[in-house]
């Protein structure tokens, strides 16, 4: 069996006296989505966020393609292939769709100390960034992102992680707080996506998580209390009783 | 349709939208020929003493334009500014006070030769501004703001402090500034000097916002946290964008100290860190050129409103407050309507 691209080891994350994180053991295979699903407060977000670099565990380890990255600063996680879609969409509001995305390219590209050449008008940042813009589907790049929908804001966010070449996609609730419309088509664009990235995939819709997910791991109170096929989860008593709440 | 309406309002020389590229240097190239066409103008009208608030202006306009990188572009309220700009006005008049030997320092030349001077002026106040923003730039909004404020008091209590370069009276500049050896100290040259740094302050600066550089600094201003989940920390760039704006101030305050031979703690007050801020705010802290017009602006109020009246500081405020609230991108949104081409896409 070969090592898993992410390893997660004994997780700890403490908030004053509350465990958002506790000794949680979790894995994503190469290619292999993982959703993670669980009630309110679970620490599904705390989760993404140690993972993401953004947040410190107390303990454990996070090994990331054989790389023990427990400490590694959020950029550098980045730079490695960890990308993250924020639970609200976090982009650069006054700048164009092409614009934001071109930052994310312009990252990869190594450091940006060059001061000179016209940014907006350097085909290596925009022709990456207008080709991940054309795989979600989106159009009329020159807007500004603070001017188009929640959904397109979503759709964007997801450009940008593509734009940066990643390993493994970090989505927090791809889908919140969109319309029937836009989830159906952020839906269709994930099982297009799964066909090249590894995913691990925070969701709500459960249709979405059966439909999408090689594995379900279950969180109740910042541990993983079930691991498996969407089918095995769903059967899982504990489950039932603890998250989907039927009997 | 309502949309594309909204796009041109909002914030010009936006990453990845393409605007035409000769705009801003069409502005700057106006700007530059009306200010280089004021000796004209002045001795036309036989009023030498145009030039000598045109000097003014040109000068509070580079420190203007150098704040304008880190405040416009950066988001970063840095008052600091005063005191940079004057560590570059005592770099010159300390080193030129040596001539004469008045005062001496083993720190720098003695000369009066601004091909040294100007340039040391910048390295100095670019290193202090590194040196500040190391600790400052750790924090943010009112943090950020007071440790500016108090680096900017610490450097101005020094200099007060400081006997030997005249203390709280300042530091009188009588040896001859030459510039590659000739004569600096002719008003009209020297204007145009100015003039001259100040077009490639512009330009420079024009390229730089728009440059892979400028864009990750605009996106820190924007979202800190998305900029370091994309791979870029955002530390060095902002910290680089502070060294240099510190460094350009400190050009400014050089040429203000030889403009007037003259360089005094007050040069470097607090305040005068503020009015460097109103000068963007009101000129328009999106453009690169704005803080050109706001320091005209503000210049030329100061010096109108303050023959009318003692109180002027009260119409002063009173006309920031309406451009301020009617204008969202300062005055140069009045420049912007005014221009029938100003509005393209």
């Amino acid at each position: 069996m070969t090592a898993p691209l992410l390893q997660v080891q004994g997780l700890v994350k403490r908030f004053g006296g509350l465990i958002a994180t506790n000794n949680l053991d979790l894995s994503v295979g190469h290619g292999e989505t993982l959703a993670l699903i669980g009630p309110n407060g679970a620490g599904k977000t705390s989760l993404i966020a140690q993972l993401q670099g953004d947040l410190a565990p107390n303990g454990g380890t996070i090994t990331f393609d054989g790389r023990d990255i427990t400490r590694a600063p959020a950029h550098r996680r980045a730079r490695l292939g960890l990308a993250r879609s924020f639970q609200i969409s976090s982009v650069f509001p006054e700048f164009s769709l092409v614009g934001n995305v071109a930052v994310a390219v312009q990252a990869r590209l190594g450091h940006s100390f060059r001061f000179f050449r016209d940014a907006s008008r350097d085909r290596a940042l925009t022709d990456p960034a207008r080709e991940a813009l054309d795989s979600v589907g989106l159009a009329g790049l020159e807007r500004r992102a603070a001017d188009v929908s929640h959904g397109e804001r979503r759709q964007l966010e997801l450009a940008m992680a593509l734009a940066m070449r990643p390993r493994l996609l970090l989505l927090d609730e791809p889908m919140a707080g969109m319309g029937r419309e836009d989830s159906a088509r952020m839906m269709r664009l994930l099982e297009k996506l799964k066909a090249s990235y590894a995913m691990l995939l925070v969701e709500h819709d459960m249709n979405a998580v059966f439909a999408l997910a090689d594995r379900v791991a279950v969180l109740v109170a910042g541990q993983t209390i079930a691991t498996g096929t969407p089918g095995e989860v769903r059967n899982d008593a504990a489950v039932r009783a603890a998250y989907l709440g039927k009997r | 349709m309502a949309e594309q309406t909204m796009v041109e309002g909002s914030m010009p020389a936006v990453a990845g939208a393409p605007r035409a590229p000769a705009a801003p240097l069409v502005g700057i190239a106006v700007i530059v020929l009306v200010l280089a066409l004021v000796p004209t103008a002045a001795q036309a009208l036989g009023n030498p003493f145009l030039i000598k608030i045109a000097t003014r202006i040109v000068i509070f306009s580079i420190a203007a334009v150098a704040l304008n990188l880190v405040l416009g572009f950066g988001n970063l309220v840095s008052l600091a500014h005063a005191g940079l700009f004057g560590i570059g006005g005592y770099v010159l008049g300390i080193a030129a006070a040596q001539v004469d030997g008045e005062v001496s320092t083993m720190l720098l030349p003695a000369t009066g030769e601004l091909a040294i001077l100007l340039p040391l002026a910048m390295v100095i106040a670019g290193l202090a501004a590194a040196a500040m923003g190391v600790v400052a730039l750790r924090t943010s909004g009112a943090y950020f703001i007071m440790i500016t404020l108090a680096f900017n008091q610490m450097l101005y209590y020094v200099f007060v402090a400081l006997q030997q370069f005249g203390g709280e009276d300042g530091l009188q500049i009588t040896a001859s500034l030459t510039l590659f050896g000739r004569s600096a100290s002719a008003r009209v040259p020297f204007y145009y000097g100015c003039v001259a740094a100040l077009a490639v302050v512009l330009v420079a600066m024009q390229r730089l916002v728009g440059s892979r550089f400028g864009v990750v600094l605009r996106a820190a201003a924007q979202n800190e946290r998305r900029l370091t989940a994309i791979g870029i920390p955002p530390l060095a760039y902002k910290l680089a964008a502070f060294a240099l704006s510190g460094a350009l101030a400190g050009l400014a305050g050089a040429l203000l100290a030889a403009s007037q031979d003259f360089i005094s703690p007050s040069d470097m007050s607090w305040v005068r860190s503020g009015d460097l801020v109103v000068m963007c705010v009101l000129g328009g802290m999106a453009y690169v050129t704005g803080p050109v017009i706001g320091a005209c602006a503000f210049l030329v109020l100061e010096f109108v409103l303050s023959g009318w009246s003692v109180h002027w500081q009260l119409a002063f405020g009173g006309f920031i407050i309406a451009v301020v609230v009617t204008l969202r991108g300062g005055l140069m949104d009045l420049l912007r309507m005014a221009t029938p081409g100003g509005r393209a896409p």
